[in-house]
């Protein structure tokens, strides 16, 4: 017996975009197709044989194998096939062409909770959940105490999930699921839920999941936890994998592909994830220097000034800055939504939005900054992405940054006292 | 949509040593409900899910299984006053509380389940769209919590119909088998209705009407005697014919036995029953990229 725990060949799935009109629609308009058809005036396209321009190849041609007891990350865009990819391997939607050959039991937590009845207690959601995701009831019953003491549910056993606090929910929820035995664990960014000592917790046991020599493939945004957790990593982009290879390498092609999108005019910039109204467009972004010096060299501690230039002034603008670190750990947002007496609205500033910092509290290293801007209610144009910045050791109140053996991306502004 | 085509060369069980492989390609033509390996693997799940149902279907309820008695019971005393007593249906010599109560117990049975059923997808779309199991489950899961309902009422309907002293036959022994042609007519239709009912949400709309209709076109309120040969014998395509005319026979224990109507609405339960998987199972691969 080989050790191959799943093998693809030119595995692609297609869906057909304009699905509220042929998936939505009414059985009217069936009915009338249907008659259409009858009358033969229109040849009957069957959605597995049609092929025109309305289609998308969320997954084309993918060929891959992974070994068992791998550790695999997706990693690439929103929309360039990750979950497809999972959803396809879990069985949950079937692929449209190519194969791919599965060797061991399957589980996969393509989001915590799924499957939890409002109605049930505890209890019997750990045995609903547990099933849902693959589990033999005695396999349930065996690690039962277990999962209660892993979601710190004991005294709840008996409460419907319904009167739960979120938290506890989530909680219940991915203890079910981290304690799944299966032979191979397909993850999408199940990590990102509950508070942040249970996600350090949830993060442990994935560390012990990848460990114990399971399969896993992990798709999660946070490619820190990504290059923690993986030893290789595969990078989609359009359906297709573009990468394969030691996590680290793909990592960096995957930031790479970024950088190189960046240096592109934003006009032009044509991302999946890019969607809005477009009333107005985003043109460029830029972090500037705002002490005096060459505004090109960013250093920690001095006022910057991040730009946003757009195509057209649209009344009630409002714009989010996002932060992220090089691994794409956000590191802060602003908003200015949130409004504060120190904010203005000048009528001379033109189709431009302009954020002021007095002090840039960021280690050294490299960032990016994804763009939102909103009017109306609408988000009008959001780029992941946008601008990226290095920033140059520097002084904060008068102290050295970064300071020796420093972690983190971020440094406050602090005092200390100190006995004489 | 979910392929299933096992193949031959880790033929061993899943809990076996050597774990199995499994192929995920196109499929084509009927082969996911219709598989009795892939229903097996998940019968834990199967179980859970009927457990689920009936756990679930009376939570929260003051008056809980007591539900399941009441609403043929409800109907009964209408039925008896307005078809019964003020219009004078004939109910072929019985007293037509029982004549009709007799009726609406699998009558209820089979609604229920119908109504139920058809919206179990769409009810359940966030499994669909995230976990696979075969989905069949779903409408079948709702049919297994009937037969909870079932069971009560039956235990009820025994009940009065000794206190009206009536005596069972061994015609009774022949209520498994109706009940048999009740399920699958309900499963082949809840199947079929639940699938569609993904893409075209107006199955929700029709099916409460078509219910009525229905119940209008099966001889619950009237004895099918009341109709001339051929059409008597032909009424019995509509399965639940040689159901309500059978449990009439089987629990009162009165009467000749409706053999021809049972027999007839058995094969028209089966095709049903056939025909409704088959379309699920044809459409079952696209639940998740449609619900």
């Amino acid at each position: 017996m080989s050790d191959v725990a799943i093998e693809s060949h030119g595995l692609g799935k297609r869906y057909q975009l304009g699905l509220h009109r042929r998936g939505y629609g009414t059985l009217r308009e069936a009915i009338a197709e249907a008659a259409r058809r009858a009358a033969g005036r229109q040849p009957h396209h069957d959605d597995d044989a049609y092929d025109g321009p309305d289609l998308l190849w969320a997954l084309r041609d993918l060929s891959m194998t992974i070994r068992s007891g791998e550790v695999v990350g997706l990693i690439g865009h929103n929309g360039a096939g990750k979950s497809t990819l999972l959803k396809v391997l879990s069985r949950i939607t079937e692929p449209s062409e190519g194969h791919a050959d599965i060797t061991g039991r399957i589980g996969s937590l393509l989001e915590v909770g799924t499957g939890f009845h409002p109605e049930l207690t505890g209890r019997e959601n750990i045995f609903l959940n547990g099933s849902i995701l693959g589990m033999r009831r005695a396999e349930i019953r065996a690690r039962f105490d277990e999962i209660v003491e892993f979601a710190e549910i004991e005294r709840f056993l008996d409460t419907p999930v319904k009167r739960y606090s979120s938290g506890m929910s989530v909680r219940l929820a991915f203890a079910v699921a981290a304690h799944l035995e299966p032979e191979i664990l397909l993850v999408d960014e199940v990590l990102a839920v509950g508070d942040a000592a249970f996600q350090r917790k949830s993060l442990g046991k994935m560390t012990e999941v990848a460990s114990e020599g399971r399969t896993v493939v992990f798709v999660s945004h946070n490619l820190a936890i990504i290059q923690a957790l993986c030893e290789r990593g595969i990078l989609l982009e359009q359906g297709q994998a573009q990468a394969d290879g030691p996590i680290k390498e793909t990592i960096d092609q995957y930031l790479g592909t970024l950088e190189r999108a960046s240096g592109q005019d934003l006009l032009e910039r044509t991302d999946r994830d890019r969607r809005g109204y477009f009333e107005t467009w985003i043109r460029a972004v830029g972090l500037r220097d705002a002490s005096g010096g060459p505004p090109d060299v960013i250093i920690s501690g001095h006022p910057a000034k991040i730009t946003v230039e757009l195509t057209e002034e649209v009344p009630s603008l409002e714009c989010q800055l996002t932060i992220a670190d090089s691994l794409g750990q956000a590191v802060t947002t602003l908003d200015s939504e949130i409004s504060a007496p120190v904010d203005a609205r000048d009528p001379e500033v033109g189709p431009c939005v302009e954020c002021e910092i007095s002090s840039l509290p960021l280690l050294p290293g490299r960032y990016r900054i994804d763009v939102l801007v909103k009017a109306k209610r609408h988000i009008q144009d959001g780029l992941q992405g946008a601008a990226f910045f290095e920033v140059q050791p520097g002084v904060m109140n008068g102290r050295p940054v970064p300071p020796a053996g420093a972690e983190g991306s971020v440094i406050v502004p602090h005092a200390w006292r100190l006995p004489a | 949509m979910e392929t299933l085509a096992p193949e031959g060369r880790g033929a061993a069980d899943v809990t076996g040593t050597r774990p199995e492989t499994i192929r995920l390609q196109p499929t084509r033509g009927f082969s996911r409900v219709l598989a009795p390996k892939e229903l097996w693997r998940y019968r834990d799940l199967a179980a859970q899910i009927a457990l689920r149902d009936i756990t679930v279907r009376y939570r929260q309820t003051a008056l809980g299984g007591a539900w399941a008695v009441l609403q043929p019971i409800g109907f009964m005393v209408v039925f008896s006053l307005f078809f019964g007593r003020l219009a004078g249906v004939t109910s072929n010599g019985l007293p037509y509380a029982l004549f009709s109560l007799a009726a609406l117990v699998p009558w209820t049975f089979f609604a229920n389940a119908l109504l139920l059923g058809s919206d179990s997808l769409v009810a359940n779309s966030a499994l669909v769209s995230k976990i696979y199991f075969p989905r069949i489950f779903m409408p079948a899961g709702i049919l297994v919590a009937g037969c909870v309902d079932l069971m009560i009422s039956l235990v009820i309907l025994m009940a009065i119909v000794l206190i009206y002293g009536f005596t069972p036959t061994l015609a009774f022994l022949s209520l498994p088998l109706l009940i048999a042609i009740a399920a699958a007519a309900a499963l082949g239709t809840s199947s079929a209705l639940s699938a569609i009912n993904v893409r075209f949400r107006d199955v929700r709309y029709v099916i409460p009407f078509a219910i009525q209709m229905w119940l209008f076109a099966t001889p619950v309120v009237y004895p099918s005697s009341l109709l001339d040969e051929p059409w008597r014998t032909l009424s019995a395509i509509n399965p639940m014919v040689g159901v309500v005319e059978g449990f009439r026979w089987a629990t009162l224990g009165s009467g000749e036995a409706p053999w021809d109507l049972i027999a007839i609405s058995a094969a028209s339960a089966c095709v049903l029953l056939v025909a409704g998987l088959a379309y699920f199972d044809r459409v079952e691969r696209r639940f998740a990229d449609f619900v």
